[in-house]
């Protein structure tokens, strides 16, 4: 019984096998990314990336079908495009990174739909948006973890300038030259990621793997390393039950994935030990110093 | 021999030649000359806006001069140690006090080299010499004030630099601890680095520091302690610093 519900899914098909190696993958790679975004206080900038990339898959996809390279490479192309200029207009105007962001995002999301519909149906629009992790193959599974051991390759190249940089920007700045070229990486990495996750989760919800299970780790650990290992673990547990969930329920994989995500979020914000609700709620005596 | 003088003179620590530094083309700190001698332990005071975090920011590289230069002697300016007046820390970032005060070794270990025996030895006792130890495994946002700037004196303790810049370091808090940080600034000079100090507290400086430039936007007075801190010196200095005159026209004295 146990087995059947558990087991059986993974044992017996290939697809629900492949759907949750490609899961774990993206497991190990994102949540780390999503960890620094929150500590940086971009947890949004994740959101309005993933979109940047819509654009440019969509044009890989009128050009080649689809091709996994074609949708993969132009969603990279647009995501580097759209960090460089949002970056860009922000030094050289008036508008906060956040703000040039907000617009590139919005003009992506409607170009984007516009190119899909152009030569597709529907269902490759929902394919787009929401992804297809039951439908991964072998070369996106190899592409999804490559791209998550160069993302924790890079990332441990890049950990102290990165930790500096969101600590005590003025001192790293006084010390060391690194912390631009580490900044740019950093978004390199998010760009990695979300374009390792379209393929599974689609443009809207590869954010998700990202930033729930990052979000979640804040009220299990008090140090960065201890929410990594936090966000990894929750971020391959919703990989998992997603799966699960979507198999015996018979709903659409990439939501329920991330619908999972979503419930050990609500059950860290209510239980977590470091700031859940339910410790505000019961009165403990304060300590003696 | 004249030579020799002559070698002494032209290898201070830093020299300003001329120097005018500010924002927008508006100077903050004008037509700036003079020298900093190795090992010098200077007071910089002035009113507010009188340029002195500008100068620092200028010293350490920060900021572009409008015009004239800075000359550093064989120093690179990234092995200056600066702790600005209002440090852009997030405090809610989860990192220890001990980890903090490590990254003073960023110049000697860089962005991979492996912290070691000795460096272990250096960070904890840099930690022991402000007073905080016990409190290593604490993360920075549950310090007080005054023990941040405890935290980050450690953290200078730990750069082991030639050259330190301190901007208001004794401000917002309280005499013990200024007390104990003074101490250090001591200590350093004892130690023959040079270090300069943005300070408000003139019973502070005419007690500790031997030296002091009075600046207000353009300097007053530069020299020992008890010639520069004169009331005639202090009064001139708070009449000459108004506010930025928005239509001021391009500055006058030639520029060499």
């Amino acid at each position: 019984m146990l087995f059947d519900t558990f087991i059986t899914p993974f044992s017996d098909f290939e697809f629900m096998r492949r759907a949750l190696v490609g899961m774990l993958a993206l497991a190990v790679g994102a949540p780390p990314i999503g960890v620094f975004l929150m500590l940086r206080r971009m947890s949004l900038i994740g959101d309005a990336m993933a979109h940047a990339i819509l654009p440019g898959a969509a044009i890989g996809f009128l050009l080649a079908g689809l091709s996994l390279f074609a949708m993969a490479g132009g969603g990279l192309i647009a995501g580097f495009l759209i960090a460089i200029g949002a970056g860009l207009i922000s030094r050289s105007t008036s508008l906060k990174e956040d703000a040039s962001l907000a617009a590139f995002f919005l003009i992506s999301l409607a170009l984007g739909v516009t190119i899909v519909s152009l030569k597709g149906s529907n269902i490759d629009l929902m394919h787009f948006l929401f992804g297809s992790v039951l439908a991964i193959d072998n070369a996106a599974l190899l592409l999804v973890l490559g791209i998550a051991s160069v993302s924790l390759i890079v990332l441990a190249l890049i950990w102290r300038p990165l930790v500096l940089d969101c600590v005590d920007p003025g001192f790293l700045r006084s010390v060391s030259r690194a912390g631009g070229p580490a900044h740019a990486a950093f978004l390199g990495l998010v760009v990695l990621n979300l374009v390792g996750g379209f393929q599974a989760l689609g443009t809207l919800l590869a954010v998700g793997i990202m930033m729930l299970p990052a979000i979640t780790s804040r009220f299990w650990a008090r140090d960065v390393t201890g929410m990594m290992a936090v966000a990894v673990a929750s971020a391959a547990i919703s990989g998992y039950a997603g799966l699960l969930l979507s198999y015996h329920a018979n709903l659409p994989s990439g939501p329920a994935i991330i619908l999972a995500a979503g419930f050990i979020y609500a059950l860290s914000v209510a239980f977590g030990p470091f700031g859940g609700l339910i410790w505000l709620a019961l009165p403990r005596r304060h300590l003696e110093a | 021999m004249g030579n020799a003088l002559i070698a002494e003179e032209a290898m201070p620590e830093m020299r300003f030649r001329n120097l005018t530094l500010g924002y927008e083309r508006h100077p903050a700190v004008h037509h700036l000359d003079g020298a900093v001698k190795n090992g010098a332990l200077i007071a910089i005071v002035g009113p507010n806006g009188a340029g002195k975090s500008t100068l620092f920011k200028g010293i350490v590289g920060m900021l572009k001069p409008l015009a004239g230069s800075i000359e550093h002697d064989g120093i690179d300016v990234r092995d200056i140690a600066y702790l600005p007046q209002i440090p852009d820390i997030d405090r809610s970032f989860p990192i220890s006090v001990y980890d903090m005060v490590a990254m003073g070794l960023w110049r000697a270990r860089g962005l991979f080299g492996g912290i070691g025996g000795n460096d272990y030895h250096a960070i904890e006792a840099a930690i022991a010499g402000v007073g905080l130890t016990g409190f290593e495994g604490r993360t920075i946002g549950t310090l007080s004030g005054g023990q941040m700037q405890r935290m980050l004196f450690a953290r200078l303790l730990v750069q082991d630099a030639r050259v330190i810049v301190l901007d208001e370091p004794f401000a917002a808090i309280d005499a013990k601890t200024s007390t104990d940080l003074v101490e250090l600034v001591r200590r350093w000079h004892g130690e023959g680095r040079t270090v300069l100090a943005a300070l408000h507290d003139i019973d502070l400086v005419k007690a500790v520091f031997p030296e002091t430039l009075l600046l207000a936007r353009e300097p007053v007075a530069w020299g020992p302690t008890h010639e520069v801190l004169t009331s005639d010196n202090l009064s001139k200095a708070r009449r000459m610093c108004e506010a930025f005159d928005e239509s001021a026209v391009a500055c006058a004295v030639a520029a060499e």
